[in-house]
């Protein structure tokens, strides 16, 4: 892929308003936070930084259900699982980072010596080096989802039976993470990190270098995918949403895309998961718990399924309401968010980027009326 | 037939001058395309297909016609391994296997096959269409990373052109006349070059100038394609078979020239008797 290519995935206007996002989140947003007076209008608390941060990762996931929901038409409500066993792979790490540290000073967690264990488990080895636990970062959730993909897809499970199955597979590892034997810190996962490869994980630079390393993730993430849906393998992808038996009968084999784009998108969650868990300093079971997956099919649900930018909005939307509302008004939350659901997908069925689609083709239409006899050739 | 396999089994392999066997290559040496021997297909105890025995020449235009419920539609079903059999073979040629084979490895092999509702991929341009269905590497890689070569961007040229949908071919198929949406469906059937076209019902909804075009085309494409079309339109039937076969319950019931067929005591009684 050369550069050419890659510079055509987006008109020039948009590729402006990228690096527009990208300046203002990576050299604008840290330096409100470090070069302001905290009593500054311009001033960005530490606070807003680590919701921001927390938004930007969830960005990601949306990224990751909008190529297998929007463009594929799976519907998975399961991928908190990836999410949160990315989330549990670096996890392990920021454990082993800690050290002699706990509270029990010993070279295991809190929560093995708790348990009486005298040694790691086999499956937590090596996770004090930093490639390794990376590695199973994408790893882990990669293999998962390849393996159930692989038995869903080809059995052609479909449509809502698929999206009950990945309900019930998120389910499933939310219960064996509960368990204490599990050897994944029970119900209170993992917590109390103190460092990440040597240095304090509370420092404001540390948070606005996770803060940057996730944007720039995002970013990077959403050109890849735009280059993937550009392609005619994304093309395929949309195909088989819209007409599976011809794509079959034009010689494509429809599992082969669908599991390399499920195993993608697993991926993709996995590595939100480990930028998530070092800025919010928690991962335990409640992340697989089904309804954290519904709300991610939501955020792309609200932001626009099938554009790619539309869930990122979504994301940020959503979540961004949330903490206002859970704020302000803490016991309307829920309903709050059903009401959200329903009202986009009654008067919003492309979301907010279908709205804003909407809005541009009208006042084309309204500054040359042929326009609109373009449309319907 | 039986006659010429028996001489060639009795030359020495050092001698013989025939090709060598070739599993995935379609073998048309005994000038037939397509052998269905003794199909059975049961669904809830109803037989769908009979033990149907049925061949097609290279280079043939078959026509199939029947009462609903005949078996015409399950029948293209097997051939293209949407439904298999509970007994009986189908072979591509004398050696592709077809009751062992994944619809889309019978599509690579060189069937194709048209819906009786068009299924054309309707958020994608006319153009985009034919780019998917064009015959190339159809795996992953090449997907993401491959690009139409020369030849495949003339081929989709000529297509559109033979397809009439030139003028459109950025247009969503979505919007396309469900005339139209038929012919692209067609064209995307071509740009695959299968050596076997299967048609339910081709011109279904189409206006009378558009059957029409449509019966120049497929009496053009045969000799070079073999093509099995089913159809219920009997004027349609009447301007492109040479050859008819009459399924019934589920089994041939008669097979001949049109006129042969229309003469023919017990199609006559299975068409008019009820």
């Amino acid at each position: 892929m050369n550069f050419k290519s890659i510079s055509g995935l987006y008109d020039s206007r948009s590729w402006t308003y990228l690096g527009i996002a990208v300046a203002f989140l990576c050299l604008i947003f840290p330096a409100m936070n470090l070069l302001t007076p905290v009593d500054s209008l311009f001033h960005i608390s530490d606070y807003t930084v680590a919701l921001s941060g927390k938004i930007l990762c969830y960005a990601i996931v949306a990224l990751a259900i909008d190529l297998v929901w929007g463009y594929t038409g799976i519907l998975s409500l399961g991928h908190g699982l990836f999410f949160a066993i990315g989330g549990y792979a670096f996890g392990m790490y920021l454990m082993r980072q800690i050290g002699l540290d706990g509270s029990y000073h010993s070279n295991l967690p809190d929560f093995m010596v708790f348990l009486d264990w005298k040694a790691y488990p086999w499956y937590w080895k090596f996770t004090d080096h930093l490639w390794y636990a990376l590695f199973l970062v994408v790893a882990v959730p990669g293999v998962l989802a390849f393996i159930f993909g692989f038995f869903a897809f080809r059995s052609r499970i479909k449509g809502v039976y698929f999206s009950i199955i990945t309900q019930a597979m998120t389910y499933a590892f939310m219960l064996l993470f509960f368990r204490n034997e599990t050897g994944f810190g029970g119900n209170n996962g993992f917590t109390d990190f103190k460092r990440l490869m040597g240095y304090s994980i509370t420092t404001p630079h540390m948070r606005l270098f996770l803060f940057v390393l996730t944007c720039v993730t995002l970013i990077s993430l959403l050109i890849v995918s735009r280059a993937i849906v550009n392609s005619k393998f994304g093309r395929v992808l949309t195909a088989i949403r819209d007409a599976e038996s011809r794509v079959m009968f034009s010689g494509y084999n429809p599992l082969h895309y669908k599991l390399a784009i499920w195993t993608f998108s697993a991926m993709v969650c996995g590595i939100a998961g480990a930028l998530y868990v070092p800025q919010v300093g928690i991962i335990n079971p409640s992340e697989m718990s089904p309804s954290n997956s519904i709300e991610i099919a939501i955020w792309a649900a609200v932001g626009g399924r099938g554009t790619l930018i539309g869930p990122l909005l979504g994301a940020g939307i959503v979540n961004g309401l949330k903490s206002y509302f859970t704020e302000a008004f803490p016991e309307y939350w829920l309903y709050f968010l059903g009401l959200l659901f329903i009202l986009s997908t009654l008067y919003l069925p492309k979301g907010v980027v279908g709205l804003i689609n909407q809005l541009k083709e009208k006042k084309l239409i309204k500054m040359d009326p042929a326009n609109k006899l373009e449309e319907v050739k | 037939m039986a006659e010429l396999s028996i001489v060639e089994a009795e030359i020495p392999s050092s001698q013989a001058k025939g090709p060598m066997y070739q599993p995935d290559v379609l073998d048309t040496r005994h000038g037939v395309i397509l052998y269905m021997e003794d199909i059975t297909v049961s669904f809830d105890g109803f037989r769908a297909l009979n033990n149907l025995s049925l061949a097609i020449d290279v280079g043939e235009l078959r026509c199939i016609i029947g009462p609903n419920g005949a078996g015409k539609t399950t029948l293209q079903d097997v051939i293209t391994g949407k439904t298999r059999p509970d007994s009986g073979s189908v072979f591509f040629g004398q050696t592709i296997n077809c009751s062992k084979l994944s619809e889309p490895q019978i599509a690579q092999a060189g069937i194709g096959r048209k819906f009786q509702k068009p299924t054309v991929f309707e958020q994608h341009t006319v153009y985009e269409n034919l780019e998917l269905a064009i015959k190339a590497d159809k795996g992953i890689w090449n997907s993401l990373f491959g690009s139409l070569t020369g030849y495949q961007k003339d081929r989709i040229n000529e297509i559109l052109e033979t397809i009439n949908l030139t003028s459109s071919f950025k247009s969503r198929a979505g919007l396309l006349s469900h005339g139209q949406k038929q012919w692209l469906e067609i064209g995307m059937l071509l740009a695959q070059e299968p050596s076997l076209l299967l048609l339910d019902e081709p011109v279904a909804g189409m206006t009378d100038y558009e059957t029409e075009r449509t019966a120049e085309l497929l009496n053009s494409l045969a000799g070079k394609h073999s093509l099995m079309v089913v159809e219920h339109d009997m004027d349609f039937v009447n301007s492109i078979a040479r050859k008819v076969t009459v399924l019934h319950q589920g089994s041939v019931l008669a097979e001949g020239t049109m006129d042969e067929v229309q003469n023919n005591e017990q199609v006559i009684e299975v068409y008019l008797g009820r």
